[in-house]
């Protein structure tokens, strides 16, 4: 039985920008969020993922009006994540047209409302967002507000309890690899993986087919691609052959096979 | 859920729309079923509380995401529990999406024992917690995924039914932790495979009808499945 994967079109979003940096810093605009997304659902992408990187910062949320858009034209699953750190900012999401909502910081902060959000909308819209920093051999830490406080968690015990208390899915981020095209932290998603029983995605570091590969039997059920989309080094389509090459189970997309109906 | 009272609720009149009622009990997810329902040509009315002296709506969807215990818990508070019971004597198509198809069974041994629905007979159970391998897999079970045909069914069974336009390459998004078993099997219209194990993934008894899978959230196949329904 080859696992399955989801491809994931991620879009980090600054004010009405979509943006793209390298290990979180250094930000550069790519473009409009909107035209990207419609793109990268029309290439066959099984979810998207906004997140508003510096919402936490600002304890605010931008995203509503970029959400209420891309969900009039996008038919796939809608996970927003940055700086919700509270049932009424989940509704407000939730009512923009998201499905899902990724929650890291205000988490951190009181890991209550992982429970308030599982029990009032299910643990299926509960996303546990992760930002893994390497500490040592085997060992990594827990970051929030999109890699630049630490919290002093070790990452792999804070997992395991945020799923113990109701978190459905983990969105996990690499600090260290992310934007650096190479390769995603093989011990750390190995270690996240082997943690926990729910769905994990992992973001931060994807560069080719090879980083597939190298991921292909660690149980993990999605890539979150940012870099290689925004810069259109690669396409959906094209990430899903490469997966399909690493043994995946993959679907040729949502959108991509025309019916010719409006 | 007044935000989407305001946004989305508007019935449309004329222009070839189809009267949908859609019951708004609290869900998460709903504004992804009306936004859907309304690209398929659905003229959505929302529904937030049963008025017994309203005439039965000509279509009726229930959603549903989250635990089946505080699911039908909001149904009854509501009095949408007593309505969809009367509303199945009508013979006007009906459909439930998710843990809505779930909750038109006997019972859900989610999170404890809680009574549903009964509009099928049949039970709600975890989905299997390894596969036929025997070794543990996910759940939720996440994922695009094939519908299979059950054998129990004919093989053209989907014909006349909403998953009449389902072709061979698409798939259904899945996102669920239990799953209903028909007591029947007549009552089960399509089967998905996780690791293996074949799980209940629509339902159809005459015009009562539900989808485990999300139409919503499933690109164009999902609205394809949603259009059928509009057009029975």
């Amino acid at each position: 039985m080859k696992p399955h994967l989801r491809v994931i079109a991620r879009l980090d979003i600054k004010g009405p920008n979509l943006i793209k940096g390298v290990r979180l810093e250094g930000l550069r605009v790519v473009g409009d969020p909107h035209e990207h997304a419609l793109r990268y659902y029309e290439q066959g992408a099984d979810e998207l993922v906004f997140m508003d990187i510096v919402a936490s910062l600002y304890q605010r949320n931008n995203l509503s009006d970029i959400i209420k858009r891309a969900a009039n034209q996008v038919y796939v699953p809608i996970t927003v994540g940055g700086g919700i750190r509270s049932l009424d900012d989940v509704s407000r999401m939730l009512h923009s047209g998201a499905d899902k909502v990724s929650i890291n910081t205000a988490a951190i902060a009181r890991p209550g409302l992982i429970a308030e959000v599982a029990r009032r909308y299910g643990s299926q819209c509960m996303v546990l967002g992760l930002e893994a920093k390497r500490v040592g051999p085997g060992l990594w830490e827990a970051y929030t507000d999109n890699g630049r406080e630490r919290t002093g968690r070790d990452l792999v015990q804070w997992v395991r309890e945020a799923v113990d208390q109701g978190a459905g899915e983990v969105l996990l981020t690499s600090v260290d690899q992310e934007g650096t095209r190479k390769g995603f932290d093989f011990p750390l998603v190995q270690a996240v993986c082997d943690a926990v029983q729910v769905p994990v995605t992992v973001s931060g570091g994807f560069g080719g087919a090879d980083d597939l590969n190298a991921v292909a039997n660690t149980g993990v059920s999605a890539v979150a691609v940012a870099d290689a989309l925004h810069w259109k080094r690669m396409s959906v389509t094209e990430i899903k052959a490469h997966a399909r090459n690493a043994g995946f189970d993959v679907y040729e997309g949502a959108a991509r096979l025309s019916r010719g109906t409006a | 859920m007044s935000g989407i009272q305001d946004d989305a609720s508007v019935s449309r009149s004329g222009s070839g729309r189809i009267a949908v009622t859609v019951l708004d009990y609290g869900i998460g997810n709903l504004l992804s079923v009306l936004r859907a329902l309304e690209h398929c040509g659905a003229a959505i009315t929302l529904v937030d509380r049963a008025e017994p002296s309203a005439a039965l709506p000509d279509r009726l969807v229930l959603p549903g995401v989250g635990a089946f215990g505080d699911g039908m818990t909001e149904l009854k508070v509501r009095g949408f529990d007593d309505l969809v019971r009367r509303y199945a004597d009508t013979q006007r198509p009906f459909l439930g999406i998710c843990v809505g198809l779930q909750m038109m069974f006997d019972a859900s041994e989610e999170m404890g024992e809680h009574a549903g629905l009964g509009l099928l007979p049949g039970r709600v159970q975890a989905v299997p917690a390894q596969g036929v391998d025997g070794r543990a897999h996910r759940i939720p079970h996440i994922g695009w995924r094939q519908l299979e045909h059950p054998a129990s069914q004919a093989a053209d069974a989907w014909s006349t039914s909403i998953l009449a336009d389902v072709r061979d390459d698409e798939r259904m998004y899945f996102v669920h932790s239990f799953a209903a078993v028909p007591a029947r099997d007549a009552d089960r219209l399509a089967n998905v495979t996780y690791d293996g194990q074949p799980i209940c993934a629509a339902v159809a008894r005459e015009h009562l009808l539900g989808c485990q899978f999300h139409p919503e959230r499933s690109g164009d196949a999902g609205l394809g499945v949603l259009r059928r329904f509009l057009a029975l």
